[in-house]
């Protein structure tokens, strides 16, 4: 077993991938010859030739139009858009046409596509390189939204995206590339090499869509949390001393239901964190499915901690993140009728 | 108006096209210039695109007023070729007609009829071949009707019946059909125009011979992923041909909106280094002789072509629409393409193959067709009257398998 960075992870999901299938093919801004700014893509070109892994113009609705196409046709496109910020231009070939042509077609036509895209902030990305676009996503019929949190669960996921009869948006969080983020951004960064979650298997292996993780047990209190807000949200719980259930939502859509009810039963309480934007924010669903579900097992009020309703500031990135204090108060908040 | 600045600069105006001829003016289409049949060289398939920029100027024509085919682009099509295209117009005109009476009878919701371009489909289509797709938009109707699908399908969609092929969940006229190398039309303009490029970028990843063919109206070239298309079928050389059928209106706003008076539709392939040539649509031969052209040059490797038909849109935008609002009436007659039907008809006449007799014979043997074919569906129901599909079918293949969120709601509804 090897220890890898997310970035390497990604890049292994998706060299196993064209190596057992022909028809997977990988393409986007800068994802060639010099392998992605990201450095996701590297080394493939090379090694599956330039007509499997190609640069493309700088037009993402293009690029997804041009990859609907290709799973028209039988191929199995895992597309790059270089930061989730840039993906607005694909967005009606995504909500329009990619989730809806199994449907229209009545199955005639399929869209097995993979839209990878680098997702939320701190690094200082400023407005247009740290949004968190799912709930985008997640309100539209027909597609996929995955968001891995680790190393390991990003090839396993990706992989069975690739895999995916339809079509997946694949938001990798751009703060975990290189090592899970507590929220702590004054201390040292801890590197993947040294987590548990970084040992992925060179090989092939698939990580389900659709079914959430539990990080950590408890009996207390809930936690919903997907991508970077997980280790954020096991830092709240250590620093509280809280005893949270902290479930990785993994997937948002389809969302793992029977997994968060069961928790939320068995805790009476729940906080729900993600680092987008509140209003209409994923944890708003979130938080309904809670009250649909689990309404009569509820000890306290469901608290959301999220990004504020502001574009993502420049130089107030640490103001903005929800960060280990914020999730912590929340934490303490729903305990202290307990 | 005095200067605003206090300079002696003149303000600027903006400018905003207007259309030649609105209700209550006589059109007057003398002063559009059509180049005689014959005109317009005839390039060999891997010609460069700037080696035949004029080709994006004129309108290629074959079939002159005599009704004769000539210069370099005729000759294609023997006499039964030609006499199967045109009964695939009158067919498409047959069951057009016959549907756009079935809304107006309260049987589907919605039609939209292609009156006076039905040499572009009917013709494009036999210049591909099995396996080929097309990434059409609403009014290439005469794509599936020159071809061996079955008219009472057409009409189960249109009428979103029980036996609809796609189960009630799309807009009448939306088809779809890959074997018949028709791709899901959308309803969104332009999405199809980039897809097509993907498709064909497939093929040749894959190290196949199939092409695509995309398509689009004269309106939505404004939109964006006609120039996505453009550049992608351009960087990748990708074996597409990329079709714009100008009829001139798109549904109240004139081309000029989409086009400014600046240039021709077809010369927008110039600066992406697409060959593009401008074709009289209403000419079938012609549409036939530069189809093919096209689709042989993709096939050969040599990349993408543009073409641009030159028509006039007949009838309405759609069933939804009354174009006495916003163009003369008459506009449509003095048009000056003439209709694609009656030029057909008499080149075949003029060539000794075809009579008047033989026309009102098979005019009235397709309008059987299309009856009978309507009937048969009818049997299967209507929009308003039902049968249709089940509700259930509402919560199907939204996902190749159906999650738990939406098999709860699905127990909610009760289907």
């Amino acid at each position: 077993m090897a220890r890898m960075t997310m970035i390497q992870a990604v890049r292994s999901a998706m060299d196993v991938s064209m190596g057992r299938d022909d028809n997977v093919v990988v393409y986007g801004e800068d994802v060639g010859f010099f392998g992605g700014v990201f450095r996701c893509t590297e080394g493939l070109q090379k090694k599956y030739g330039a007509n499997r892994c190609f640069d493309s113009p700088i037009n993402e609705s293009g690029i997804i139009g041009s990859a609907i196409g290709m799973a028209a046709y039988g191929l199995r496109p895992c597309v790059e858009i270089q930061f989730a910020d840039y993906m607005y231009p694909g967005y009606d070939q995504i909500t329009q046409e990619a989730a809806r042509i199994r449907y229209r077609s009545n199955n005639d036509f399929t869209v097995p596509m993979v839209v990878r895209m680098p997702t939320g902030g701190g690094i200082f990305g400023g407005q247009t390189h740290s949004q968190s676009p799912e709930a985008l996503f997640a309100h539209v019929a027909g597609i996929k939204t995955v968001i891995p949190s680790n190393p390991y669960d990003a090839k396993g996921l990706l992989i069975a995206s690739i895999e995916d009869d339809d079509p997946v948006m694949f938001l990798e969080p751009k703060r975990l590339y290189n090592g899970p983020f507590d929220g702590h951004h004054d201390r040292p960064i801890m590197p993947w090499s040294k987590h548990d979650a970084g040992e992925v298997p060179e090989d092939y292996y698939t990580v389900p869509i659709g079914k959430a993780a539990v990080r950590r047990e408890g009996e207390e209190v809930t936690v919903l949390a997907y991508g970077t807000m997980v280790y954020v949200a096991e830092t709240a719980a250590k620093e509280t001393g809280v005893d949270a259930e902290i479930i990785d939502l993994r997937t948002i859509l389809p969302l793992d239901l029977e997994t968060i009810e069961a928790s939320v039963r068995k805790t009476g309480r729940c906080v729900i964190v993600h680092e987008a934007t509140k209003t209409c924010g994923f944890g708003a669903e979130l938080m309904a499915v809670v009250m649909e579900g689990c309404f009569d097992h509820l000890e306290a009020e469901v608290i959301r901690v999220t990004g504020y309703d502001t574009p993502y500031p420049h130089a107030h990135e640490w103001d903005y993140f929800p960060g280990p204090a914020r999730v912590g108060a929340a934490l303490k908040k729903v305990m202290e009728n307990a | 108006m005095s200067p605003k600045n206090g300079s002696d600069d003149k303000p600027l105006e903006l400018y905003v096209p207007e259309p030649e001829f609105r209700p209550g003016d006589k059109p007057d289409f003398s002063n559009v210039t059509i180049p005689q049949a014959g005109e317009g060289e005839r390039p060999p398939i891997d010609v460069p695109a700037d080696d035949i920029r004029k080709l994006a100027y004129t309108i290629i024509r074959v079939m002159n007023r005599n009704g004769e085919a000539v210069g370099p682009w005729a000759g294609e099509l023997s006499d039964e070729r030609v006499k199967e295209g045109l009964e695939d117009m009158m067919r498409v005109r047959a069951f057009d007609a016959r549907m756009q009476m079935a809304q107006r009878q309260g049987k589907t919701s919605f039609y939209m009829q292609c009156l006076g371009e039905e040499a572009i489909a009917c013709a494009f289509s036999k210049a591909l071949r099995p396996g080929d797709m097309n990434f059409p938009t609403y009014r290439q109707q005469g794509l599936l009707l020159s071809s061996d699908y079955p008219l009472v399908d057409m009409i189960n969609q249109i009428y979103s019946n029980s036996a609809d092929p796609l189960n009630g969940r799309q807009l009448p006229i939306m088809y779809t059909s890959k074997e018949h190398g028709f791709f899901t039309i959308s309803g969104n303009l332009a999405t199809q125009f980039i897809q097509g490029v993907g498709w064909a970028m497939a093929s040749a990843i894959k190290g196949d011979t199939k092409i695509a063919a995309s398509w689009i109206g004269d309106g939505s070239t404004a939109e964006s992923d006609f120039h996505s298309a453009l550049v992608f079928a351009s960087t990748y050389r990708a074996p597409v041909v990329l079709n714009i059928v100008n009829n001139q209106w798109a549904i109240s706003t004139y081309q000029g909106i989409a086009r400014g008076k600046a240039a021709t539709f077809a010369s927008r392939a110039l600066g992406f280094g697409i060959p593009a040539l401008r074709v009289d649509g209403n000419d079938y031969l012609a549409v036939y002789a530069v189809s093919k052209w096209a689709a042989d040059r993709a096939r050969a490797g040599h990349g993408p072509t543009l073409i641009e038909h030159v028509t006039y849109r007949a009838g309405a935008h759609s069933t939804s629409d009354d174009p006495s609002a916003y163009r003369p009436k008459e506009e449509s007659d003095a048009w000056p393409l003439g209709d694609p039907v009656e030029r057909l008809k008499n080149y075949l006449i003029a060539r000794g193959a075809w009579s008047e007799a033989q026309h009102v014979q098979a005019r009235e043997m397709l309008e059987a067709q299309v009856a009978e074919a309507q009937k048969q569906a009818e049997k299967n129901g209507t929009l308003h009257d039902g049968p249709h599909s089940s509700p259930r079918e509402m919560f199907e293949d939204v996902f190749a398998e159906t999650p738990l969120h939406l098999r709860r709601q699905r127990q909610e509804a009760g289907v």
